[in-house]
């Protein structure tokens, strides 16, 4: 492809983030109108994507690469086969259709300038995380999705759910990209490759490695928290807490759809074995299960949609882990027919939220003449979501019952799972799209009346796109369908699904599934009573297990800062001085290296002069009666030493010594009037003991560390070096001046830079002062 | 400590080590001595002053900040390195050059203004704690 091509897809991935920028701005100028321009940025990314479908339907992939990190062969590259071409198209299409509802659900809201700047910011996320070959940049773009979907649900921060849910979601979903990132960085490992594109083409390499059960376990950490599989799945619904185009958008169109891209997108590599066979239709029947049953306990319009959604997720990770092409293509057709039929009932669930002001279907009923728009949007979508000939989600559930009865008693297992499953969100389709629109006319806050068409535009197109689709299902199956399913399976796979039913199994499992809908569409009301009694009965649920994690978390982090961080200076000087104390005594024993005892060597009596007064001093530190006393011969001390350097040739060494100890014993005074402390010592003879133990085996440590260390014959070679070098390219005959100014110099100026840092810190604590100490009733440590 | 004698030396120990301070920084290239050296002997000078004479007085005759000076030489020791990439060279290359006045020739080098840098950040850092210590809640 030419270069022309590659820069704009570069762009394209790009200007969502410039957009984010620009969007408060924008919405300042034109208010909510500000959706009409901004929804270009998607549509132009769009049509960008769609000129490929050309060249990826005839089996081809399109890519390019930007070089990030050339040192470690990490890119910033992009790969457009059937399956990440179909997510981007979805993503950049629904987001179009969302940025206008966006407008006119937000209209007036003083922040809507920043929400369309995050939701600008999530559709770029999430459009490098479906086009990214390179690991990097799919676990980057996998967590900046985290990241927005965050915001995006606390948007309403002042209320304490919305940031509870918002908590959760990014904890829940955060730790699952952390666990993506490792089986990424296994699997890298394990196959030398770091990009989706070069590990797609190495067959049976990732299979065949040891790592590959870990490498499994990671990576499915990473898509079960993303798509919200049981037991991870409580932070979904909560997630509803965000606006309505939010729900649309990330928590049932797109996001929650990264991790069955994850398993799609691995299947070839990862797919095929006995554990991804059990392990994902496992998980994914169980939560098709306990979605569909909690949603129908739902009264609330939302929260009934996100169950669903968690139950559609389930049904897709089941589908894509069953391990035939057939289960592929009704994957493929599935989670198509999803993103569009769930998606325009969120809408059409805000829709009727934003115009009458009331979510709850028991008070929710007749407003079908006053919103016929909205109406026409919520039936369309509820008849595909139901599976009725005619419309997309038909098609894909012929496809799965096509696929799952085998004859094995797993695929039966599976079928009556599918079945009950499907059922169940038949009932509940027609309770959103159907139930709030027909009967007698509910008692609202607002008076129902059609929203203007900012607000209509998403929802009917999407549940129009339904209908179309599945009519036109040929060119659809030859440029989506058939590509994407080729892409997954890793094989070519050409769908042929069409509304045209066709007696058989699949079409009687389908019947069954209408027949069971519609039953338990009637009996609803009974049916939400017996699952919230038994639910009540059980009385815990995952959701009530984070907040316990996260209490236990804290409570432990809370005990252990306590124990690590007394606050008690002593303490944390006796834990240092013991580890000085063990880590120099200890390897020397333990692996016999004590030094040989040197003869006491020959001393000029001047020379034992100055040691005496060393040592005279040390002992007047440790006899003083007071501080200051002690503090002065430390001084003393620290002078002779300074006079043995003198003596042995380092008068640099011992000039700073002297500074030192003069600025050291001025310091320390002044620091112990400033402290006021008490002028004598306090401690006890116990813990004199232990101190004295420590000191003393410091100071052994020290000693026997210096003898082993001029044990062993001085090289020379550095000292030769400064000394012929020094005068001639330096032009110093002080040797230590230049190895500081010159030849050391960048560590020198690291030194003057941390000597300054301290400098301000110690500044800044002598500027804490005590507050006044509080009553009893303040907060507590 | 403000005794009589000590108030009436003070003045004049201060200057005289302020001045022995320079010396040492300017000699340092070739006999013992240097920034680091230099900035402590200058910085126990004020030290001495501050006690003499109490804080703001030091504050006062200082003019500066002592933190602005330390960043101060923070900024001219990074410059002595980066005049390297004028010349072309790697960063903290030492150059020399050196001027003539009438008989008198001045070597003058980027090492040199490193060493004043690294003087000037060790009498700002140890003179601002100095005084920080040495002040009362009054200042």
């Amino acid at each position: 492809m030419g270069t022309g091509a590659q820069s704009l897809t570069l762009l394209a991935l790009l200007l969502p983030f410039l957009g984010a920028i620009v969007a408060p701005l924008l919405t300042r100028v034109l208010k909510h109108n500000a959706a009409w321009v901004l929804a270009l940025i998607p549509l132009w990314i769009f049509i960008h994507f769609a000129g490929f479908l050309g060249t990826v339907s005839d089996g081809k992939a399109v890519g390019g690469f930007l070089d990030w990190i050339p040192s470690f062969g990490v890119r910033f590259s992009w790969y457009l086969d059937g399956l990440s071409l179909t997510f981007a198209l979805l993503i950049s299409g629904i987001g179009t259709l969302i940025v206008l509802y966006s407008g006119g659900y937000l209209k007036g809201h003083p922040q809507q300038g920043r929400f369309f700047s995050f939701i600008l910011m999530f559709m770029g996320a999430m459009q490098g995380l479906v086009v990214s070959d390179s690991f990097m940049m799919l676990f980057v773009f996998w967590e900046l999705t985290s990241i927005t979907s965050f915001l995006l649900i606390g948007f309403d921060h002042d209320r304490e759910a919305a940031r509870r849910a918002a908590l959760q979601a990014l904890i829940v979903t955060g730790l699952g990209g952390l666990s993506l990132l490792a089986g990424l960085l296994v699997i890298w490992n394990a196959t030398g490759l770091n990009s989706l594109s070069a590990l797609l083409a190495s067959g049976d390499a990732m299979r065949a490695s040891p790592l590959y059960l870990l490498a499994l376990v990671l990576v499915l950490g990473g898509a079960f928290t993303k798509s919200a599989q049981f037991p991870l799945h409580f932070w979904l619904p909560n997630a509803m807490q965000a606006p309505t185009p939010v729900s649309a958008y990330l928590h049932s169109a797109t996001m929650v759809k990264a991790g069955v891209y994850l398993l799609m997108r691995m299947n070839p590599t990862l797919g095929g074995t006995t554990a991804w066979e059990t392990i994902l239709p496992a998980f994914g029947g169980v939560t098709l299960l306990v979605g569909t049953v909690l949603a129908i306990r739902q009264t609330d319009l939302k929260l009934m949609l996100a169950y669903t959604t968690v139950a559609s997720l389930g049904l897709l990770v089941m589908l894509t882990g069953f391990g035939s092409e057939r289960a592929i293509e009704a994957a493929v057709l599935y989670l198509v027919a999803h993103s569009m039929f769930k998606g325009a009932l969120f809408m059409v669930a805000g829709l009727i939220d934003h115009e009458t002001g009331v979510r709850d279907i028991r008070s929710l009923g007749g407003i079908g003449r006053a919103m016929p728009l909205t109406f026409a949007a919520g039936l369309l979508a509820a008849l595909s979501m139901g599976g009725l000939p005619l419309f997309f989600g038909f098609l894909a559930k012929e496809e799965i019952y096509a696929a799952l009865p085998t004859g094995t008693a797993w695929g039966t297992l599976l079928t009556a799972v599918a079945v009950t499953g499907n059922a169940l969100m038949f009932a509940i389709a027609f309770m959103v799209g159907l139930r709030p629109f027909i009967g007698a006319r509910g008692e609202t806050p607002k008076k129902p009346h059609e929203g203007p068409p900012l607000l209509w535009i998403g929802p009917l197109v999407l549940g129009l796109s339904g209908l179309v689709a599945a009519v036109f299902s040929e060119p659809v199956h030859l440029v989506f369908s058939s590509p994407m399913s080729s892409a997954v399976a890793g094989t070519a796979v050409a769908v042929h699904a069409s509304t045209v039913p066709h007696i058989g199994l699949p079409l009687l499992l389908s019947l069954v599934t209408i027949a069971l809908g519609v039953t338990a569409y009637l009996v609803r009301d009974s049916l939400r009573n017996v699952v919230a009694r038994g639910l009540t009965a059980f009385g815990w649920g995952p959701d009530m297990g984070f907040d316990q994690a996260m209490r236990g978390l804290l409570r432990l982090s809370f005990s252990v800062t306590k124990t690590v961080q007394s606050g008690r200076l002593d303490i944390y000087l006796t834990v240092t001085f013991l580890m000085v104390a063990l880590t120099l005594l200890l390897p020397m024993f333990l692996y016999d290296e004590l030094p040989v005892m040197p003869e006491l060597p020959m001393l000029l009596p001047h020379e034992w002069t100055i040691v005496a007064i060393a040592v005279i001093g040390l002992g007047a530190v440790v006899y003083a009666r007071d501080r200051l006393t002690a503090i002065v011969s430390l001084g003393i001390q620290g002078l002779a030493v300074a006079l043995l350097f003198m003596l042995f040739g380092a008068p640099d060494l011992s000039f700073t010594q002297f500074m030192i100890e003069t600025l050291s014993v001025v310091i320390l005074a002044l620091v112990m009037t400033r402290l006021r402390l008490s002028p004598s010592d306090h401690r006890d003879a116990r813990e004199k003991a232990v101190d004295i133990t420590i000191a003393g085996a410091c100071g052994l440590g020290f000693g026997l560390l210096l003898l082993k260390v001029v044990e062993n014959p001085f090289d020379d070679t550095l000292s030769k070096f400064f000394e012929t070098h020094s005068l001639a390219i330096a032009h110093g005959r002080n040797i230590v001046n230049v190895i500081i100014v010159d030849f050391r110099g960048l560590d020198t100026l690291g030194e003057i830079a941390v000597v300054m840092i301290a400098g301000l810190a110690i500044l800044a604590l002598t500027r804490v002062t005590t507050p006044p100490p509080k009553s009893s009733t303040g907060k507590g440590g | 400590m403000r005794t009589l004698i000590f108030r009436t030396a003070a003045p004049t120990l201060t200057a005289l080590m302020l001045l022995f301070s320079v010396f040492v920084l300017l000699r340092g290239h070739n006999e013992p001595g240097g920034g680091f050296i230099g900035g402590l002997i200058a910085a126990s000078a004020f030290a001495i002053h501050g006690i003499a004479f109490g804080v703001r007085q030091v504050r006062r005759t200082l003019y500066f900040h002592p933190m602005a000076i330390s960043g101060f030489g923070l900024f001219l020791a990074m410059l002595a390195g980066l005049i390297s990439f004028a010349f072309g060279v790697p960063l903290l290359t030492g150059l020399w050059t050196s001027i003539t006045i009438r008989d008198l020739t001045v070597d003058l080098s980027t090492p040199m203004l490193f060493d004043i840098g690294v003087y000037l950040v060790v009498v700002g850092s140890i003179t601002s704690i100095a005084l920080a210590l040495e002040g009362r809640e009054d200042d």
